[in-house]
C-alpha cells in the first residue's frame, strides 16, 4: 500500500468533527509549530520538503512563501484556493467535505509561517454545502482555542473565514480569486506586481491550493525529510489524483509520486482498468487544460520508458509527445470516444469561462468552439483544422492569464495526436462515432 | 424583495464583520447569494440596488459583479432550477442523454422555464464531481451518478413536493 | 536615480526608472511605437487588455540577459536597465499583432461606411497596418441589443473592443458612474443594465477616449464625414474645464467640439460637457487657427497645414 498522507483517516466516521480529528492526532502540528517552531522554521520545513503547488502549476510552495514582502507594513494574508473547477478535478472537495479540520490545520500553519492574522478559504459557490461543513469546523476550532486570540496560549492569533464564489472558473486564477474576494468581477490582474507584494486589499498575500495546504500538517509532524523521501526526482510526496471517465473505479486516489501510469490505470488498487474491458484510447492526465495523449504515449515515453505519475515524467517529450501532471484530474477515454466531441466540450467550457478582458482569449475561445462545432457536426473543411491550430497558437502565450493557454493546449494537442479523426469528420461530413 | 429577512439579517451581519474596516464590498458575493434566494431565485435591479445601498457602493458595481458570475440569475427563474453539467467527463458518461431526458420530460429546452413556473432547466459547466458523472445540481444540493431512472425518481419527487431550489444557502 | 538604457528596434534611448516600454518607445517616436488600443496614459490602470502592443524582449536587462519567455504588453511592462526590445523588427511580433488584429475584427461589424468614427478610428488604423488581406471567417458576427444612454452619447456596442477606457473616465474624471462592463467573456458589454442616462459634467470625454465608434457624439451623428470638416484650435473662458478645444467646422458652422488630441490620439486635457455640447456658435470661441493633424489617418489629407514628415511615415509611401 502506498503511503497515505492526505487520505490517511478519510474513511473514519465523523472525521469532519473536531473530536474525532483530535483523537486521531489532529492539531498536533499546530501545537508543535506554535510552541516550538518559529515562523521561519515552518517555512524552512515546507521549503525543504519539496512540496509543490497542487493546484496545477506545480510551483515550489516554500519558494512562493519566500516571496512575501516582509518590508511592507501592511497586514499579510494567507488565502486558500478552493475554487476547484478544472474539468476532471474533484480532489479538493474530497478533503473539504470529509476532513475539513485538516485544511484548517494547514491554514493555521501557513498563516503562522507567513505572519498573517486573517485568512480566507475561497470556495466555489456551487460547493455551498462544503462551505457549511468547513464553517462548522471553523466554529469548532474557535471553540477549542485553535483559532482566534492567542491560539493554545502561544501568543499567535488568527481569524479564519470561508468565502463563496458564485460560478466562475477563472477565479481559480489567484489574482482573479483575490479580485472576487474583494467583491469584484473575477478579472485576473496584470502581473507584476505579484500577490506576494500586492495581493488582497493591496497587501502581501499568498494563495495556495487546498491539497497543498492539507499536506503541511504532516510535514510539520514528521519532518521535511520524511516527506521528501517519498516520490521521485523533483516530484516529492504524495498527490491526489481524481480519476474519471471510462474506468471501472472512478474516484480520488492518493498516490506516491512516481507511480507508473500503467499501474494507476490497470491495478485494482486504483482505476481498475477500462470499463467493459474496452481498449484505452486517450488520457487527459492533469485536468482538461493539459495536452491529451494517446494510449501509447501516456503509458510510455517515446524512448520506451514507462511513463510515471510525476511532474517530470508526464511532461517528458515536451508538448510534442508529453503532457503535464497539472491538477491531477485524470480523464480516461476508451476506444468508443469521439476525440473531436470531447474537445468540443472543453472548448465550450473555456469559451464559457473566459473573463473577456483580453482580446485573444475573449475572441479566440468562442471562435474555436464554433469551428469545432462545425467539424463535429459534419460541416467542417480541411482548412478549418489548420485554422484551429493557428488560432490556438495565437492565443497561447498572448493573454493576461493562463486561461488562454489552458484553452489552446487541448486543441493543439488533440489535432497533433488525432488529426486523422478530425479529417474523417470532414470527409464523412458527419461524426464517425 | 425589499430587504433581508429577519432570519437572514444575523448571517448578513456576521458576514460583514469578516472583512477589515472599509472593505465591506468583499461581502458582495455572499450577500447576493442570500438576496437571490430571498427574491425567488433571481436578482432584480431593485434587489441589487438594495445590496448596493447596504454596502454603500454604486448600483453599477453590483450589476457588473452579478452579471459576471454564472450562479446569479438576472432574469426570473422557475421554483426549481435544475442544472445539468455538460463538460467533458460528464459528457463521457451520458450527460447528453440525461439532458435530453429532462428536455423531453419537461417539454422545455435548456435555458427555459416550464409554463407553470415550476422548473427551469439550465446547462452548466464542470461542477467538479467528475468521478460520479453525470452530475446535476439543484439549489445547494448535488446529485451524482444520475441515471435516467434516478432522474425520473427525482423529478417525480420534486413535482410532488413543489420543490423550491432557491433557499438561503447559509441556512 | 540614474537613467535606464534600453534599445527598441536597435535604437537606443534612456528613460527614468518606472517607465514602461511603451512610453520609452514614445520617447523615440516613429515606427518603434507599438499600437495601443486600450492603454491611455491619462487613465490610471489602463492598458494590458487589447494585446496589440505586445513586443519581444530579447534581453531582460544587463544583469539578467535572458530573453523573456513570452511577448509582453509594452504598455504595462517596466523598462529594466539594459533591456533589448524588438517591435517591428521581430517577425514574431508582427505575426502575433496580425493575429490580435484579426481577433479584434472577428466580431466587429465593419460598418465603417456608416460609422461616425471612420477617418479617426484607431481600429481602422490598426487594420490598415496589421490587417490580413483576406478573412478567415464567415461566422455570424456577435450583436448586442441597442441601449439608449442619453441624449448626448450614442452607444453602439457591436463596435466596442472592451478597452475599458470609458469606464475609467467615468471612475476617474466624473463624479459618478452609471455604466460599466456587464456580462462575461465575449458577451461582455458596456451597459447601464437598467435604462439610465450617462449624464454628468464630464461624460463627453468617454467619446474622445473611445478608440472605435462604440461611443460617438449624438449631436454630430451623420452630420458629416470627419474628413469633410476642418478642425480649428479654439478656447473659451470656462469655469469647469481648461476650455481648450478643437472645433470641427464646415464653413461657418461648428459641427462638433472635441478635446485636443496628441499624436497618439490621447486627449491633452479633458473638457467639460458645456464646452463640448452647449457652445456651438463661432462667437462663443476664440479661434486660434487650424489644428495641426499629426496622425496618419484620412483626416490629415486635403487641407491641413504643415504635416510633420517624420510623424507621418506611411507604409504606402515608398
Amino acid at each position: 500500500m502506498a503511503k497515505k498522507i492526505l487520505l490517511d483517516n478519510i474513511d473514519v466516521p465523523g472525521l469532519a468533527s473536531f473530536e474525532v480529528y483530535k483523537q486521531l492526532g489532529g492539531y498536533s502540528a499546530v501545537e508543535k509549530a506554535l510552541k516550538n517552531l518559529s515562523p521561519d522554521q515552518v517555512t524552512g520545513e515546507v521549503t525543504k520538503s519539496g512540496l509543490r503547488g497542487r493546484g496545477g502549476a506545480g510551483f515550489p510552495t516554500g519558494m512562493k512563501w519566500g516571496f512575501i514582502d516582509k518590508k511592507s507594513n501592511n497586514p499579510r494574508y494567507f488565502v486558500c484556493n478552493f475554487d476547484e473547477s478544472e474539468p476532471g478535478t474533484f480532489k479538493d472537495r474530497h478533503i473539504g467535505q470529509l476532513n475539513p479540520h485538516l485544511l484548517i490545520e494547514g491554514m493555521i500553519l501557513g498563516a503562522y509561517a507567513l505572519g498573517a492574522r486573517t485568512s480566507f478559504i475561497y470556495i466555489r459557490g456551487e460547493l455551498f454545502y462544503v462551505l457549511k461543513i468547513i464553517e462548522k469546523a471553523i466554529a469548532e476550532a474557535y471553540k477549542n482555542g485553535i483559532l482566534g486570540e492567542n491560539i493554545l496560549g502561544s501568543g499567535y492569533s488568527l481569524d479564519l473565514y470561508c468565502q463563496p464564489g458564485a460560478g466562475a472558473y477563472i477565479c481559480g486564477e489567484e489574482t482573479a480569486l483575490l479580485e472576487s474576494l474583494e467583491g469584484k468581477r473575477g478579472n485576473p490582474r496584470i502581473k507584476p506586481p505579484f500577490p506576494a507584494v500586492v495581493g488582497l486589499y493591496g497587501c502581501p498575500t499568498v494563495v495556495n491550493n487546498v491539497e497543498t495546504i492539507a499536506a503541511i500538517p504532516w510535514i510539520i509532524n514528521n519532518g521535511y525529510e520524511a516527506y521528501s523521501s517519498i516520490g521521485i526526482g523533483n516530484s516529492k510526496g504524495t498527490k491526489l489524483i481524481s480519476a474519471c471517465g471510462h474506468i471501472n473505479k472512478p474516484g480520488v486516489y492518493e498516490i506516491e509520486l512516481g507511480l507508473p501510469v500503467q499501474e494507476f490505470i490497470y491495478s485494482d488498487e486504483y482505476c481498475g482498468g477500462i470499463r467493459n474491458g474496452n481498449e484505452l484510447k486517450a488520457v487527459v492526465a492533469g485536468g482538461s487544460s493539459v495536452p491529451i495523449l494517446p494510449a501509447e504515449l501516456i503509458l510510455r515515453t517515446t524512448t520506451g520508458e514507462p511513463r510515471l505519475m510525476s511532474y517530470e515524467s508526464l511532461s517528458e517529450g515536451g508538448f510534442q509527445s508529453g503532457s503535464m501532471l497539472g491538477s491531477g484530474g485524470f480523464i480516461v477515454m476508451d476506444h468508443t470516444t469521439c476525440i473531436v466531441k470531447n474537445l468540443l466540450t472543453f472548448a465550450r467550457f473555456y469559451h464559457h469561462e473566459s473573463c473577456g478582458q483580453c482580446s485573444p482569449c475573449r475572441e479566440g475561445t468562442g471562435w474555436m468552439e464554433k469551428i469545432l462545432h462545425r467539424i463535429e457536426s459534419g460541416r467542417g473543411s480541411m482548412k478549418d483544422i489548420d485554422l484551429l491550430v493557428n488560432i490556438s497558437k495565437h492565443i497561447e502565450g498572448n493573454t493576461i492569464c493562463p486561461l488562454g493557454d489552458a484553452a489552446a493546449w487541448p486543441v493543439a494537442s488533440a489535432i497533433r495526436h488525432f488529426r486523422a479523426e478530425f479529417e474523417e469528420h470532414v470527409k464523412l461530413q458527419k461524426c464517425p462515432f | 424583495m425589499t430587504e433581508f429577512s429577519t432570519e437572514s439579517l444575523p448571517i448578513v451581519n456576521r458576514i460583514l464583520k469578516q472583512y477589515p474596516e472599509g472593505k465591506q464590498k468583499s461581502a458582495l458575493l455572499p450577500l447576493l447569494h442570500i438576496a437571490q434566494a430571498e427574491n425567488q431565485g433571481w436578482l432584480s435591479a431593485e434587489t441589487m440596488d438594495y445590496v448596493a445601498s447596504l454596502l454603500k457602493i454604486q448600483p453599477i458595481e453590483v450589476y457588473e459583479v452579478a452579471s459576471f458570475y454564472s450562479m446569479f440569475n438576472l432574469q426570473p427563474v422557475g421554483n426549481c432550477v435544475i442544472e445539468v453539467c455538460q463538460t467533458g467527463p460528464c459528457w463521457l458518461n451520458g450527460a447528453e442523454e440525461l439532458l435530453a431526458y429532462f428536455t423531453d420530460r419537461l417539454g422545455i429546452k435548456a435555458g427555459e422555464t416550464t409554463p407553470d413556473g415550476k422548473f427551469t432547466l439550465k446547462t452548466v459547466e464542470c461542477l467538479a464531481a467528475c468521478g460520479n458523472a453525470p452530475v446535476i445540481q439543484v439549489g445547494t444540493e448535488y446529485f451524482e451518478n444520475v441515471s435516467k431512472m434516478k432522474a425520473e425518481e427525482l423529478l417525480n419527487k420534486w413535482q410532488l413536493e413543489n420543490k423550491i431550489s432557491h433557499t438561503n444557502p447559509y441556512l | 536615480m540614474p537613467l535606464l538604457k534600453l534599445t527598441i528596434d536597435n535604437i537606443e534611448v534612456e528613460v527614468e526608472q518606472g517607465t514602461t516600454i511603451m512610453n520609452a518607445a514614445r520617447k523615440i517616436g516613429g515606427h518603434v511605437v507599438p499600437p495601443a488600443m486600450c492603454y491611455y496614459s491619462k487613465l490610471e490602470g489602463s492598458g494590458g487588455k487589447c494585446r496589440t502592443c505586445l513586443v519581444k524582449v530579447s534581453q531582460g536587462s544587463f544583469k539578467d540577459n535572458r530573453p523573456m519567455p513570452k511577448l509582453v504588453a509594452s504598455c504595462r511592462t517596466l523598462v529594466q536597465d539594459g533591456m533589448v526590445v524588438q517591435n517591428t523588427i521581430s517577425p514574431e511580433v508582427i505575426e502575433n499583432r496580425r493575429a490580435i488584429t484579426e481577433f479584434l475584427l472577428l466580431n466587429h461589424p465593419l460598418d465603417c461606411p456608416v460609422c461616425d468614427q471612420a477617418g479617426e478610428c484607431h481600429l481602422q488604423d490598426l487594420s490598415y497596418q496589421n490587417g490580413l488581406e483576406e478573412t478567415n471567417t464567415d461566422e455570424a458576427r456577435r450583436t448586442f441589443a441597442p441601449i439608449d444612454i442619453g441624449d448626448l452619447i450614442k452607444l453602439n456596442m457591436n463596435r466596442c473592443i472592451l478597452c475599458y477606457r470609458c469606464v475609467m473616465v467615468a471612475d476617474q474624471i466624473t463624479d459618478s458612474r452609471v455604466h460599466g462592463v456587464l456580462g462575461r467573456g465575449d458577451h461582455s458589454e458596456i451597459s447601464t443594465l437598467i435604462q439610465n442616462a450617462v449624464d454628468n459634467d464630464f461624460s463627453g470625454n468617454m467619446i474622445d477616449v473611445c478608440p472605435v465608434g462604440a461611443l460617438t457624439d449624438k449631436t454630430f451623428r451623420f452630420k458629416s464625414r470627419v474628413w469633410f470638416t476642418r478642425p480649428f484650435d479654439a478656447h473659451r473662458e470656462c469655469a469647469k474645464c481648461c476650455g481648450k478645444t478643437v472645433l470641427w467646422m464646415k464653413g461657418e458652422e461648428i459641427l462638433r467640439v472635441t478635446g485636443r488630441k496628441d499624436k497618439y490620439g490621447e486627449l491633452e486635457e479633458f473638457i467639460c460637457n458645456d464646452c463640448r455640447f452647449v457652445f456651438k456658435q463661432p462667437k462663443d470661441w476664440t479661434i486660434e487657427g487650424p489644428r495641426k493633424i499629426e496622425r496618419h489617418s484620412v483626416i490629415s489629407q486635403n487641407h491641413y497645414e504643415k504635416l510633420d514628415k517624420d510623424e507621418n511615415e506611411d507604409k504606402n509611401v515608398e
